[in-house]
């Protein structure tokens, strides 16, 4: 029982991490059919600036916990909309060059981090009260999975109240429903464009720094690691779908830490079947629009 | 031009094509006899093994970099796990090698089957995850060839039964590898046999693409819809070609496991096909030759770059010069999105603007997807 209940709140706080990363690539898939392979980037340069400013400020204070996450947010952000502006933006509607740009900038930024931080691992010191554990139903749980479910909860809830009652949430939903529309009735799109990827940015940068205390270090590659399992997670929830990404999250590393615990280390192999499987049973995934 | 001289115009240049491409393979062959000094480009004169090598390596990655335009190019199918079916040849050899030994053939023969072993497996393999992932298209397609690549990149590194050789990758058994393939002395039979790989890979490709097959995935490349109207079903075609594709791709791997005597798990990784797509891209999409010519070309300068990296010039300059040009993927990558913003025909396409079949504007092109998404 105890390492069942370990496995799952395990599950929920990877899964936590995922959704931070699928969240903003769905949200960009589905208003500007780009697949951004830069987003492992945005995480990582979020999660080393991040923690570049805990150094500075007190180590291993909630303080400065508090101040690297917010500064990778907004790193995330703001090298996110500058993808956008200055590489994606030249490329409207032509979907393969936008990747093959996405692309080349995940291959020169991880050359870049490696350059600047060096390729071995750099490791970091969070509140003493993250590395504790709990004990729930007689598991142990280290504390700082809740701390990642909670922070990915708010984002979610944050993302969806934006997307549910303000304006430009409500121009993002109409984009993503009819791009075409909405510019005929006279909406700058293109405003929305960078603001969606500003959102994935500071998702996926707040994602870094908390990727960071959950594997205990910051390298060049977290991002990229990462990020292919969140575009298994946006694959099997359905392009485009904020819900299907949030469910599929919590399904995916729920079931990788099973299989891990009691299928002897299969976790990556049993995610790609089960994508398999979905994509067999249902191509447009769990709550995808069209296929 | 009268009709009859643009007849002749028409009719006059494959015959060159045919030879200036015969030269060229003329010229590659007798290299290794050789002694030409590029400085700057080449490690040395062109019949040392150093050279020979590089050079064998980049023919074997033009090999795969072909394999992979026949998805992408020809196709229109952008795939993020083509290493998987390189991997698989490289380390199928490996462990065909050590597990295959019949007494009742000799050892030649058994090398040769060994070959057709691993091709055969590559073949099989691609139909396996091609059949999946061929059930959705674009953008989901990348996205689970990726992970099946993950897939395979995560198996070889856990070693499963002590074959794989985990992180320290694979050493070639040459007990039943002839003798001419093995050790430095014999890099010239390597290369040699690089260049065969190449030539068979391209001559494949050639073939693939003026056959029936080729002209209803080039078709379903550019308008499904039209071709599903016809009454043809775009996804066996699509499996034949991503199953050819992957057993082309196991063959430059087992040549690839040959000539570095051992395969690391660097080659199973998604960012070996990043690489792969950079290089078809930086030759040029949809030309046969550009994708060669982008593999050449990427190899050099990868090998060129890191010695420039290591040199005393570079360890002399300020951090914020030093440390960009000290990462070889750095400067390749940043040339690769301007080559993808400002240069779309790539290498090929500088030479060829002129000769390219017509192509709409890119502001026509914007206008025409437009009206299509209505």
């Amino acid at each position: 029982m105890s390492t069942i209940v370990l496995l799952l709140i395990t599950g929920l706080g990877l899964g936590a991490l995922y959704f931070l990363v699928a969240s903003g690539l769905s949200l960009i898939y589905g208003l500007m059919g780009v697949l951004n392979f830069a987003h492992g980037s945005f995480l990582t340069i979020g999660a080393f600036i991040g923690w570049e400013v805990a150094l500075r400020l007190s180590d291993g204070s909630w303080w400065a916990l508090a101040a690297a996450m917010l500064t990778g947010a907004v790193v995330g952000a703001l090298v996110a909309a500058a993808t956008e502006f200055f590489l994606i933006r030249r490329l409207y509607n032509r979907h393969i060059e936008q990747v093959l740009v996405t692309v080349g900038l995940a291959l020169a930024s991880v050359a870049l981090f490696e350059g600047i931080w060096g390729t071995d691992p750099t490791y970091v010191t969070s509140p003493s009260w993250l590395g504790q554990t709990t004990e729930i139903l007689g598991a142990r749980i280290p504390n700082n999975r809740f701390m990642l479910i909670v922070v990915a909860v708010l984002v979610l809830v944050s993302i969806v109240l934006f997307l549910k009652f303000t304006r430009y949430g409500l121009i993002i939903r109409a984009g993503v429903e009819n791009r075409l529309m909405v510019t005929a009735l006279g909406i700058d799109v293109r405003r929305a464009f960078t603001l969606v990827f500003a959102i994935g940015g500071a998702a996926a940068g707040l994602g870094g720094v908390l990727a960071s205390i959950y594997y205990g270090y910051v390298s060049a590659h977290i991002g990229g690691s990462l990020l292919i399992f969140a575009f298994i997670v946006t694959v099997i929830g359905g392009l485009g779908s904020l819900a299907g990404a949030a469910i599929a999250s919590v399904l995916v590393a729920v079931l990788q830490q099973f299989a891990n615990f009691y299928l002897g280390g299969t976790g990556d192999l049993a995610v790609v079947l089960a994508l398999a499987a979905v994509l067999l049973l249902r191509p447009r995934g769990l709550l995808g629009a069209k296929a | 031009m009268s009709p009859r001289q643009i007849n002749q115009a028409i009719w006059a240049r494959p015959v060159t094509k045919i030879a200036a491409s015969a030269a060229l393979v003329l010229l590659m062959l007798l290299l290794p006899l050789l002694n030409i000094s590029i400085p700057g480009v080449f490690p040395g004169p062109t019949y040392t093994p150093g050279t020979l090598q590089l050079l064998a390596y980049a023919m074997l990655i033009g090999a795969l970099a072909l394999s992979y335009h026949l998805l992408f190019g020809l196709a229109g199918m952008l795939s993020f796990g083509h290493a998987l079916f390189f991997a698989a040849g490289a380390y199928g050899l490996g462990i065909v090698l050590r597990n295959f030994s019949p007494s009742w053939l000799p050892t030649g023969a058994t090398f040769v089957v060994a070959v057709l072993i691993t091709v055969l497996i590559g073949f099989v393999l691609a139909a396996l995850v091609g059949s999946v992932s061929l059930r959705v298209t674009g953008i989901s397609f990348a996205m689970v060839t990726l992970a099946f690549a993950q897939a395979g990149s995560v198996v070889v590194r856990r070693n499963p039964g002590g074959q794989t050789g985990g992180e320290e990758g694979l050493t070639l058994d040459v007990s039943h590898v002839p003798d001419a393939l093995v050790g430095v002395l014999n890099t010239r039979n390597l290369y040699w046999l690089s260049l065969a790989v190449l030539v068979t890979v391209y001559l494949v490709v050639l073939w693939v693409e003026k056959s029936r097959a080729g002209h209803v995935v080039a078709a379903t490349r550019e308008n499904e819809l039209r071709v599903r109207v016809i009454g043809i079903r775009p996804y066996f075609v699509r499996l034949l070609i991503f199953s050819i594709a992957g057993a082309l791709a196991a063959l430059a791997g087992a040549a690839f496991l040959l000539l570095q005597s051992g395969v690391s798990p660097r080659v199973a990784t998604p960012d070996f096909t990043l690489t792969l797509l950079v290089i078809v891209v930086l030759g040029g999409v949809g030309l046969r030759w550009g994708a060669v010519l982008g593999a050449i070309v990427y190899t050099l300068l990868d090998q060129r770059l890191t010695a420039l990296a290591g040199s005393e010039f570079i360890a002399g300059l300020p951090d914020p010069l030093r440390i960009p040009l000290s990462q070889p993927l750095f400067i390749l990558g940043t040339l690769f999105i301007l080559v993808v913003l400002f240069l779309p025909g790539g290498l090929a396409g500088l030479t060829k603007r002129s000769g390219r079949p017509h192509r709409p504007s890119s502001r026509t092109r914007e206008r025409m997807l437009e009206v299509e998404e209505l």
